[in-house]
């Protein structure tokens, strides 16, 4: 009889999901662990699934870890993080402002207009706020941009409509990851010399491979294993590598998951045991 | 610029150059003379230098850290991949008279990649069915682009439209209709070669560069011979369904030797006979110089046919008995049709006799058997060259198609 395949689950952000997994697909077949995957439209939808047991390891946004994490304490069951990419290890989230605007520190942003990205964007929204009110700013009015909701802020685009919106002059504030400050910045969204960053957060990190205790021990062994392989010096591989955006697959770490934990309390976007409580959240 | 080198890792100072405005110029030129895991310092006066440095890091494999002492902005570890570059390999060179530089097969994973250049493992793999050097190869392809490329001539310039001369109506006419046939021709003739050129691999860059301006020469021929067809206003000749089903015949042939030895070694090789023969006896000198003009680009074609056929037949001399067949098999399909257009004889016969004088029309009419007379040896010659025996030659060239392309 056939043996089963292993089992991913992963978010369809954009079009380019399937061919990475296609490809992911084709190497772990090749090397002898049989898998295959299935996409959800939003991460909520995938963490639900992943419980009730429709496959074995999710691709997790941050997000969706710490929701993974408290649905599965809250059912009896462990949420280990297996693996996730070099890329995905001490990220920031910049606030930016005008390099003309007359706001020095974060407690000037008290009573502003900040704009952020989705309402489910750990790097654009929930970091960012959360630092920006633990270092006093107060009575914030939030200007959301929410470019496919459910996906975890996946998709750059709300990060790039906020940075319009600071250009645009209808918000004080913009909030995005480091390095897309540098992406805007060169692409022209954010006229070079046109900005100036007025906070930083401490590094967080980002997506991981998620497994719960009760996934088959040895597919997920050697599914670890196979990924930790991957070599981006391997012609073959590194194509998808690049489509997936790395170099190296780095064990997985949990401990700067933290302030995304205390963002999503402050913000009750989830409660303990992983229900969603945020209102006004569309997936 | 400066670089400080330190007993464990290097420091850059990149003064106030910035990630937004070219410092990952100095930033890779500095890693690269580092080995995986060793530390660059950074140094720097762009404000966003340190946040965007963790963003650079982060997309280019390499780890981002935080400088505690205040030495330098920040420090970056090199990462361990070697990158795109292992397993790249040299394509060939690109002077096709070096040892090695145009390779008998030549990866189909080099695709468009210029012949010498280093080329990244796992690239597609193109589709040319003309991969082999044998397919396609001329030694003297390189000296027979370079003479094209010299030869270019432009037909407004090159050909004194204005020249007076008066022809009789069906002088003029008789004109016309020959370079009616010609443009019929050289539409056969552009399309040949350019069906093929999309199926040859761009290493043979000298073979791609030759057939291509052999394109751009059949696309100036079809313009003057236009161009002359309507100088006085008359209306086009015919075209026959024999003449347009001999030169289907050559499109419709897929390998590429064999198209080439029917269209250029044996139909333009006929060709350059009936255009000596309308550089000598035309009856205005318009057509005379479109003709000389012509014949030169002409000769180019046919003798890079030949070279390429005897370069591939040195080593596959099974390809001269396809050769044959292919010419019988391309007069049995034509057995049934008229060949030559009649309308085209008797207008060679007429442009060639200047006249309607009888004594004037019995020349035109030798001088027109005298043309078949040396299409016929000219084709033997060419076909000796392909190492045809002399008799073998005799009867192959009796086969060729009676609408002379």
């Amino acid at each position: 009889m056939k043996t089963k395949p292993f089992m991913l689950g992963a978010v369809a952000y954009d079009p380019k999901v399937v061919t990475i997994w296609e490809g992911f697909k084709a190497y772990f077949i090749k090397h002898g662990l049989p898998f295959d995957y299935v996409l959800y439209s939003n991460y909520e939808q995938q963490v639900e699934a992943h419980l009730a047991g429709h496959f074995h390891v999710a691709w997790n946004s941050p997000l969706a870890w710490v929701r993974a994490e408290r649905l599965a304490q809250a059912n009896g069951k462990q949420a280990t993080a297996i693996a996730m990419r070099d890329s995905d290890q001490n990220l920031t989230s910049v606030i930016v402002v005008r390099a003309d605007s007359a706001l020095q520190t974060i407690a000037d942003l008290s009573g502003q207009k900040v704009a952020v990205g989705a309402i489910d964007s750990p790097q654009a929204t929930l970091l960012p706020l959360a630092h920006l009110r633990a270092h006093g700013a107060s009575d914030l009015a939030v200007v959301r941009h929410d470019l496919l909701s459910g996906k975890h802020g996946d998709h750059i685009g709300g990060e790039r409509e906020a940075a319009r919106a600071l250009m645009a002059g209808t918000v004080a504030a913009a909030c995005m990851i480091d390095g897309n400050h540098l992406l805007f910045t060169n692409e022209g969204t954010l006229p070079a010399g046109a900005t100036r960053i007025l906070a930083q957060t401490a590094a967080y990190d980002h997506c991981n491979f998620t497994i719960f205790n009760d996934a088959p021990p040895e597919q997920v062994q050697r599914f670890r294993e196979l990924l930790l392989a991957m070599s981006y010096d391997d012609a073959e591989v590194r194509p998808l590598l690049d489509l997936e955006g790395l170099k190296v697959w780095k064990p997985g770490r949990t401990e700067f998951y933290r302030a995304l934990e205390s963002a999503v309390d402050e913000m009750r976007f989830y409660d303990e045991h992983g229900n969603i409580t945020v209102a006004d959240y569309q997936y | 610029m400066t670089n400080t080198e330190t007993s464990r890792s290097q420091i850059i100072n990149i003064e106030a150059l910035s990630l937004v405005n070219g410092a990952h110029l100095l930033l890779k030129k500095a890693l690269r003379e580092l080995p995986a895991g060793a530390k660059l310092g950074v140094r720097g006066t762009a404000p966003e230098l340190a946040v965007h440095l963790r963003g650079w890091c982060r997309a280019q494999g390499h780890e981002f850290l935080v400088d505690e002492t205040g030495t330098v902005t920040a420090w970056i570890r090199r990462g361990a991949a070697n990158g795109r570059w292992k397993d790249a390999v040299r394509a060939g060179a690109p002077n096709h008279a070096e040892q090695g530089a145009v390779q008998a097969s030549p990866s189909l994973q080099w695709g468009f990649a210029a012949r010498g250049a280093t080329v990244e493992a796992g690239g597609p793999a193109f589709h040319y069915p003309l991969h082999e050097k044998d397919q396609v190869w001329a030694d003297n392809a390189p000296k027979l682009y370079a003479q094209a490329v010299a030869a270019q001539w432009n037909p407004n310039t090159a050909i004194h439209w204005e020249a007076a001369f008066i022809l009789e109506d069906e002088v003029e006419h008789a004109v016309v209709q020959v370079m009616t046939y010609l443009i019929e021709n050289e539409n056969a003739a552009l399309q040949v070669p350019a069906k093929f050129i999309a199926q040859i691999h761009p290493h043979f860059r000298e073979v791609l560069q030759l057939l291509a301006i052999q394109v751009a020469d059949e696309a100036r021929h079809i313009e003057v011979f236009t161009r002359r067809a309507t100088l006085r206003g008359k209306p086009l000749g015919l075209s026959t369904v024999s003449g347009q089903q001999s030169l289907k015949t050559l499109l419709d042939e897929p390998d590429f030797a064999l198209a080439s030895f029917l269209l250029s070694v044996l139909g333009e090789g006929t060709f350059l006979h009936l255009l000596w023969f309308l550089e000598q006896h035309a009856p205005d000198p318009v057509t005379r110089q479109i003709a000389r003009l012509v014949v030169q680009d002409e000769a180019r074609h046919v003798a890079f046919g030949v070279s390429h056929l005897q370069y591939q037949l040195s080593h596959d001399p099974s390809l001269r008995g396809r050769l044959a067949l292919a010419l019988n098999r391309r007069h049995d399909a034509l057995a049934q049709t008229a060949g030559l257009n009649e309308e085209v004889f008797d207008a060679l016969i007429l442009l060639a006799a200047g006249s309607w004088q009888p004594a004037q029309i019995a020349a035109g009419y030798a001088r027109v058997q005298a043309l078949q007379t040396e299409m016929h040896a000219g084709r033997k010659v060419r076909l000796t060259k392909l190492g045809f025996s002399p008799t073998e030659a005799d009867e192959l060239s009796a086969l060729h198609t009676r609408n002379f392309m």
